[in-house]
């Protein structure tokens, strides 16, 4: 099937796509692969920020310039920051001296095996006749992104993940205050 | 070859839509280095006005030496920066600190892709503009941060610390006036919300309201959020402790010399340009002019197409004006024979503004530039005029006045925006 047929009017052909893919994947395996080697922590924080900022350049490509803005602006803005806060106020003197990996070579080839036979499965299985990857591409048009996550969430017929939203905030809620209760001793 | 390529060239001219709406790499190419080139050139000019306006402000002269007025004073000083010996400290984290700097230029000149100078006079148009504004300006405070840890050295490190606590404190002060804004482009009967940087002007446009005046005080509260924000988001006075001198000497570009630290400068200065930019789009109607509704109709609208020109024509009277009062000595010859070649220059720019083909395309950039610089003077005046928050202080207004104010606001708009629908859904409530 033909990509391109899916596209909505109006939007323009993606401009050498395979291309990007590639380069934005393999910043993403370099930057992860980094994250767990070097031993200096505010090394490996750049390294998941690099990662982070390639997975907004992917969300792109899957037309979807709302998660990537928010990618941006929640992980590689908000959270990354904190990190880098805190490792810089904790001693790096004595976090270098201590071991890196933990030698668990048991559990971690049976995680290893389960990832890689998921990946597989997924690949080479049908269910029920069709595969779990439609072929092509969403529908959405790249135009109106931000409008149909909005409808999806809080538009009076189409709207069925207000609830579980609003759940996930109060979970938010709850960590916040917890963090209060946590670092004050007297409130 | 060189026929399709000009057909492709050609092609674009026609059209309504950005370089990157129309996909037209040639032109989208134009666009990024003009947008490059023009926000260097308003650097240096800022560098320049800045020493000279805070100079007069304190009753001084300011730079008077290089050139007439000081006019070439940026260039020497970019000379010196770029001569400077660039020195790495020996303890500090030499890739780490090599990288930063980049981080915030990046980061500082990203954001121009989605800024509208004109309906058409954008890099690109995204769906997400004000969102990607926001996220690609808040990576700058990773560049500040790096720079101060990977300096090694106290000062800076505490610079960045505060630098980092400011910077992420008021961007959710910013972040709600911004979401207030947002539900004014929706709250109208005819068109969607939109978190496009055109759209939002376009929305102004239709609701033929500037969203300043829109629901008011609400949105003159909302623009008061966001200018305090700014200027703490920027690292200026009188929210300048990350480098405020008398405490941290340069805060966290202590260690920097030479051309790194005239990139933090840079960068520094292209931001301030980019959140005064977000302001008068998303708050003063972006490229639209001034008097839209009180001044309407083709007349007015001739005459304010007719200022880009005067504006020019009158620096240029300046220019010639400042020449007649240059001493009459040998040593100064050179000098009154550039400022009036300078005056030359400016004039032939204005009369080339004249031209109704130039005039109908530049309009929006003067309005939309003229307004920017509003903001760029209200920087200086700032800082001649206020002196600096301590650091509870800040805190204390970020915190407990800017964020609860935003709330408060970000609830009223929508109440005010749904009234009718509201008062529609009580009275189905009282009678059913």
């Amino acid at each position: 099937m033909n990509p391109m047929a899916t596209l909505p009017a109006g939007t323009n052909p993606p401009v050498a796509t395979s291309f990007f893919f590639y380069l934005l994947a393999a910043t993403m395996v370099i930057g992860g692969i980094l994250v767990i080697t070097r031993k200096n922590a505010i090394h490996s924080a750049m390294a998941l920020i690099t990662t982070l900022l390639a997975q907004a350049g992917l969300y792109l490509m899957l037309y979807a310039p709302f998660v990537a803005g928010v990618q941006i602006i929640l992980y590689a803005g908000g959270i990354m920051v904190l990190f880098l806060f805190v490792i810089m106020l904790i001693s790096l003197e004595r976090a270098e001296k201590e071991r890196q990996f933990n030698k668990q070579w048991l559990l971690g080839t049976v995680a290893a095996v389960a990832l890689g036979g998921l990946f597989i499965a997924v690949y080479t299985t049908t269910t029920r006749g069709k595969m779990l990857f439609p072929e092509g591409r969403m529908t959405y048009g790249e135009t109106q992104n931000t409008q149909q996550i909005a409808a999806l969430l809080f538009d009076r017929s189409t709207g069925q993940y207000m609830f579980s939203f609003e759940i996930a905030s109060l979970l938010l809620l709850v960590a916040i205050i917890g963090a209060v209760v946590m670092a004050k001793k007297r409130i | 070859m060189i026929q399709s390529f000009i057909q492709y060239v050609q092609s674009y001219l026609d059209s309504d839509k950005t370089p990157g709406g129309a996909g037209n790499i040639f032109w989208a190419i134009v666009y990024i280095l003009l947008v490059f080139v023009g926000l260097s050139i308003a650097v240096i000019a800022m560098n320049w006005l800045e020493r000279k306006i805070l100079a007069h402000m304190q009753v001084r002269l300011g730079p008077m030496r290089v050139g007439p007025h000081g006019l070439l004073q940026p260039i020497a000083d970019a000379i010196k920066l770029l001569l400077k010996e660039d020195i790495i400290p020996a303890e500090a984290d030499a890739v780490v600190f090599w990288i930063a700097p980049f981080i915030v230029v990046l980061a500082a000149f990203t954001v121009f892709v989605v800024v509208p100078f004109g309906p058409t006079h954008a890099i690109t148009d995204m769906n997400i503009g004000i969102l990607f504004m926001l996220g690609v300006s808040s990576l700058s405070v990773l560049g500040i941060v790096t720079a101060g840890w990977a300096s090694n050295s106290h000062y800076p490190l505490i610079g960045a610390l505060r630098s980092s606590a400011q910077m992420v404190s008021y961007e959710v002060a910013m972040g709600l006036a911004v979401v207030s804004v947002i539900l004014m482009t929706s709250l109208n009967a005819t068109s969607t919300g939109t978190l496009s940087m055109i759209g939002i002007v376009q929305a102004q446009q239709a609701q033929a309201e500037w969203f300043i005046f829109k629901f008011f005080p609400l949105g003159l509260i909302g623009f008061g959020i966001f200018a305090i924000a700014m200027v703490a988001e920027t690292n200026r006075a009188p929210f300048d402790l990350p480098e405020a001198e008398s405490e941290l000497t340069a805060g966290f570009h202590t260690e920097y010399s030479g051309f790194r630290w005239s990139l933090f400068f840079l960068a520094e200065y292209s931001a301030m340009i980019a959140v005064s930019s977000i302001a008068v789009t998303l708050w003063l109607g972006g490229w639209l002019r001034p008097f839209p509704n009180a001044l309407a109709g083709a007349t007015w609208d001739l005459v304010f197409s007719l200022f880009p020109g005067i504006t020019f024509l009158l620096l240029a009277i300046m220019c010639f004006y400042n020449t007649a009062r240059m001493p009459k000595h040998p040593l100064f010859k050179v000098q009154t024979i550039g400022l009036a070649g300078f005056g030359v220059v400016l004039g032939l720019i204005g009369l080339i503004l004249f031209i109704p083909a130039v005039r109908v395309r530049v309009t929006d950039i003067f309005w939309f530039s003229a307004k920017v610089a509003g903001f760029m003077y209200l920087y200086i005046w700032y800082r001649g005029t206020f002196p600096r928050y301590r650091f509870d202080q800040l805190m204390k207004v970020g915190w407990k006045v800017l964020l609860p104010t935003g709330l408060a606001l970000l609830i009223l708009t929508a109440i005010v925006g749904m009234r009718t629908e509201l008062w529609a859904q009580l009275q189905g409530v009282w009678r059913p």
